[in-house]
């Protein structure tokens, strides 16, 4: 195969692109600074397609695509800002505030939440649907971090960055449904896990304030993530 | 196993069949079984023995009759049934036969009623005729004789061409044209290919594909064989809901006498061709209906399902190209192939070809199993097939897909049963339940128990599923409780639209059909429980139960 | 609990484990078979308690978690032992609009579980089913594997009384 049929062309927004076969729609809007909202992607982790906030409109598809998942095509025509597909993301966004207990104001994350930024991103100011206000726990038993079951929106990034870069896999979901959880080992203590590392990725993965470290106060929780690419990088250089 | 091997384990057993005069037929497929039938059974195996009528009539287990809510069934010669009968009825039965009187009136079931009249029987043609324990029962009735014609005389390419040719369409729900999907498979590139069998049936309401396991176990496993001789598979697995246990045991049975027929396994009939089955147990869990969560199953892992593409097709079990079809499609495979795709393709209508099984249950007269020509009414369907609405009570809606699909009312009962028209018309095909309802039900309770079902079959992967399934279930249940406001309503269309379209996995998207398919035929109902803060049937506003 | 890098013992000397290896043992030590292992382990012990689950993923090579994960996804599972019988109503569509509610109501009322609770004499456990496919016996109840069919709350109450009593 040539080198030329390896690259793609194709439009968003109108706007001509190109990029490489396997590049994912998001990865290309991302370089070119086209915005389009996620909260369970993060560059370095493997993709779901679960939050389904990254959805967009391909000409000749009736199905609206996760753009996460869907690799560009030669000739597709991608909208990543609809009426419709607005609408779908604040509805999205709403159903998460009302499915744990978000309450900004006394969260260490306020201000560096991206359910928080999403939702002014998109303007909600209002919730449509009624809350669910379930009981959720608070796990301190670990040294050094904290998870807030309330805050948890299921993206399942702590459980990919566990056994995807750290190697311990000490996170997973159990239950299903509205019911799903993230655990640590057999659903036990997190300070009492054999498994679990102590090395912080899963705190600074999380997109919202259930995973933090332990002593911040509110809006202190800043998350850092240098170290997501600059592994990848690393190890793709071993590997290849 | 050579064609000559077959034909004479197929002479054998025919001769051994002719030799008795009289064939005493019992019905030991579940619905009866639970209807002691395995007693009646033993009853009149003894009182065979003890009237030393051995010589002339033999008694003998075979699958599903279909009228499960008569059980427990018995036929004789192929020409009586007995209906309801227990074990006390033994000595009626066998003192009727011995001296060549004519039936028992009061156990006799007219069989000239349109439930057994209407129906074409291709998957069930050997349910209630054959003993699904007996591998040379199968082989008597032209079992395997299309496997071994396949392996000896077609290419793979000629299999395919002729599924293509009968225009068969997944019996699972969805309708994906067969023979497309198996040239995409045998297509596909890879070290190892896969078929896998789906019999998890979870649509509540619907028992197709226990019956044609617990009836015709060999039938699903030849369909299997050929499958995987035309895309080239080496590999399978029946994933089979823990649930049927008799069901599971049947499959290991047959399993057992077709490797030792050499049917299974490696150099199948002489050839290079080699193929083992393994069973694999469901463990409560909807949305592994869903190819990519069966998959994962598989696998050992929980049952979520991932986004497609890339297809099974492609990048199935362990990566590898993987054929995944139902158990009603593979059943339909050797009679294509022994009477050719063109048979096939003369029955039904246009798009829908063959035949389809429907289990009828709910408020009807005659609940149990069908297979009618696609094309079909559905009045023919509840009002001939069912023999209607029992107790004087009138017909409301019949629900149709499971909880994918949805309910139509009397106003659709002139509409023929195939894929395009239930689509059209806001339901689906589904895997083949068919549910009837009278004035007694509520179609927002039932709007209602599908939602709750579908809530709690959410595998929690996807936002828009696992959230808007909950806030759709409170919002029903509001309606339910007469304490809606209109508002209520409006957030309700709106949901169905956000997870219909967001959702990642078929369970998502279809999951607010049986709330949509209401609304738009009994909008009047949802009306009066908020407007009205009445229920016309009566059901809601009391306790609420479940 | 410590871990070793070689195979993990047996938590007991318990013949039931035995069976578990077996299964373990057809499905290749592998991961794969995770699901048929834990449905070994709830036929032999009734239901998967932390050792078992412990002991299958350390032997298979599965985390902690996915196991834990796992058990707790299919609802045929349970992490709880189970009543000395059990009485399982079927909530299928046919037999939800032929009365499965009232069933369900029958043993509220009666026992003052709900389906999925067993009674604190560990009597009887109550599970829903979604569907046998038992639809031409509708409503349909399986006592102790038996299915009946037709059940009406009148006869449900009955066998529930028969075993409450010592």
């Amino acid at each position: 195969m040539t080198a030329s049929a390896n690259v793609k062309t194709f439009q968003i927004n109108g706007r001509d692109y190109s990029a490489r076969a396997e590049e994912t729609i998001l990865e290309v809007a991302r370089q070119n600074g086209i915005f389009i909202p996620r909260l369970c992607e993060l560059e370095g982790l493997s993709t779901v397609g679960a939050c389904r906030l990254c959805l967009v409109e391909v000409k000749g598809s009736n199905r609206l695509l996760a753009s996460c998942v869907t690799r560009v095509e030669e000739g597709m025509e991608v909208t990543t800002n609809s009426e419709r597909l607005e609408r779908y993301r604040r509805g999205i966004v709403e159903l998460l505030f009302t499915e744990r207990n978000h309450v900004c104001s006394v969260c260490v994350s306020n201000g560096h939440c991206e359910l928080q930024f999403l939702s002014q991103k998109l303007d909600i100011t209002h919730i449509h649907y009624p809350y669910r206000f379930p009981k959720a726990e608070v796990d301190a038993s670990h040294g050094r971090f904290v998870i807030d079951h309330n805050r948890c929106i299921l993206c399942n990034r702590c459980v990919r960055v566990c056994d995807e870069i750290e190697g311990a896999h000490t996170w997973d979901v159990m239950g299903r449904g509205i019911d799903a959880r993230v655990i640590t080992d057999l659903n036990q203590p997190w300070g009492t896990s054999d498994t679990c590392t102590s090395c912080g990725k899963c705190v600074h993965v999380c997109p919202t304030g259930a995973l933090f470290e332990k002593g911040r106060s509110v809006a202190e929780m800043e998350k850092r993530r240098n170290f997501l690419p600059y592994l990848q990088l690393m190890r793709g250089d071993q590997n290849g | 196993m050579t064609r000559e091997e077959l034909e004479q384990i197929a002479n054998t057993e025919r001769q051994s069949q002719a030799s008795t005069a009289q064939k005493l037929n019992v019905c030991v497929a579940a619905g009866c079984l639970s209807c002691q039938s395995q007693t009646v059974k033993e009853v009149l195996e003894k009182g065979v023995a003890r009237r030393g009528l051995g010589e002339r009539c033999a008694v003998k287990g075979v699958g599903c009759m279909g009228l499960c809510s008569e059980g427990a069934l018995v036929s004789v010669d192929q020409n009586i049934l007995y209906k309801r009968v227990l074990p006390a009825d033994a000595t009626d039965m066998l003192d009727a036969l011995e001296a060549g009187r004519p039936p028992v009136e009061r156990l006799v079931c007219p069989t000239n009623t349109p439930f057994f009249q209407r129906q074409k029987k291709i998957v069930l043609e050997n349910s209630g005729v054959i003993d699904p324990e007996r591998i040379e029962e199968y082989i008597a009735a032209c079992g395997y004789t299309a496997l071994v014609e396949a392996l000896t005389e077609l290419t793979p390419a000629e299999v395919i061409e002729q599924v293509t040719r009968s225009g068969l369409r997944g019996r699972g729900g969805a309708g994906y044209p067969t023979g497309l999907k198996w040239s995409t498979v045998a297509k596909a590139v890879g070290t190892q290919k896969f078929v896998i069998c789906n019999a998890d049936e979870g649509d509540p309401g619907a028992f197709m594909d226990r019956s044609v396991l617990e009836s015709d176990p060999h039938r699903v496993l030849e369909g299997m064989l050929i499958a995987a001789y035309a895309v080239g598979a080496s590999e399978g697995y029946i994933y089979v809901r823990a649930e049927y246990p008799l069901a599971i045991k049947r499959l290991k049975i047959a399993i057992r006498q077709a490797e030792k027929l050499g049917l299974l396994g490696s150099n199948i009939c002489g050839t290079r061709f080699n193929f083992r089955v393994d069973l694999r147990l469901g463990a409560g869990a909807f949305v592994c209906g869903e190819e990519t969560a069966l998959i994962a199953s598989i696998e050992g892992k929980r049952g979520a399902p991932r986004p497609r593409p890339p297809y099974p097709a492609m990048e199935g079990l362990l990566g590898e190209p993987t054929l995944i079809n139902n158990v009603e499609t593979f059943a339909n495979i050797p009679p294509i192939l022994r009477n050719g795709g063109e048979w096939f393709a003369a029955i039904g209508t246009e798009k829908s070809k063959g035949t389809k099984v429907f289990a009828l249950a709910g408020r009807v007269q005659n609940t149990g199993l069908v297979e009618v020509p696609m094309g079909i009414t559905l009045r023919e369907m509840v009002f001939q097939i069912g023999g209607g609405v029992p107790d004087g009570k009138n017909f409301k809606a019949v629900q149709t897909g499971g909880p994918s699909g949805g309910c139509l009312p009397a106003e659709c009962l002139d509409m023929p049963v195939d894929y395009e028209s239930l689509a059209r018309a806001g339901s689906i095909m589904g895997s083949g339940g068919m549910i009837i309802m009278d004035e007694t039900s509520c179609m927002v309770d039932v709007a209602k128990y599908f939602m709750d079902f579908c809530m709690t079959e959410s595998c929690g992967k996807c936002v828009p599923c696992r959230v808007g399934t909950y806030q759709m279930h409170r919002l029903l249940e509001t309606i339910t409780q007469l304490q809606a406001a209109p508002k209520d309503l409006a957030l309700l269309e709106e949901l169905c639209d956000l997870v219909k379209h967001t959702s990642l996995c078929g369970l998502g998207q279809s999951a607010p059909n049986p709330v949509l398919s209401t609304l738009r035929y009994f909008a009047e109902e949802y009306k009066a429980h908020i407007e009205r803060n009445q229920c016309v049937a009566g059901v809601c506003g009391q306790e609420v139960h479940v | 609990m410590p871990v070793s890098l070689s195979k993990p013992v047996a938590p007991s000397a318990d013949k039931r484990w035995k069976i578990v290896d077996a299964t373990m043992r057809r499905v290749g030590q592998h991961s794969r078979g995770l699901i048929e292992t834990l449905h070994t382990v709830q036929e032999a012990f009734g239901y998967l308690d932390e050792t078992a689950l412990r002991y299958v993923a350390l032997s298979l090579r599965v985390p902690l978690s996915r196991a834990y994960g796992v058990a707790t996804f299919y609802h045929f599972f349970t992490l709880k032992p189970a009543g000395e019988h059990t009485c399982v109503i079927c909530l299928g569509t046919a037999c939800y609009i032929k009365g499965a509610p009232q069933l369900v109501d029958t043993v509220r009322r009666e026992l003052g579980i709900t389906p999925g609770e067993t009674t604190e004499d560990g009597k009887v456990s109550v599970l829903s089913a979604r569907c046998l496919g038992s639809c031409g016996l509708a409503p349909a109840v399986v006592y102790d594997n038996e299915v009946a069919g037709k059940v009406s709350p009148l006869q449900l109450k009955e066998q529930l009384s028969k075993w409450g009593r010592p």
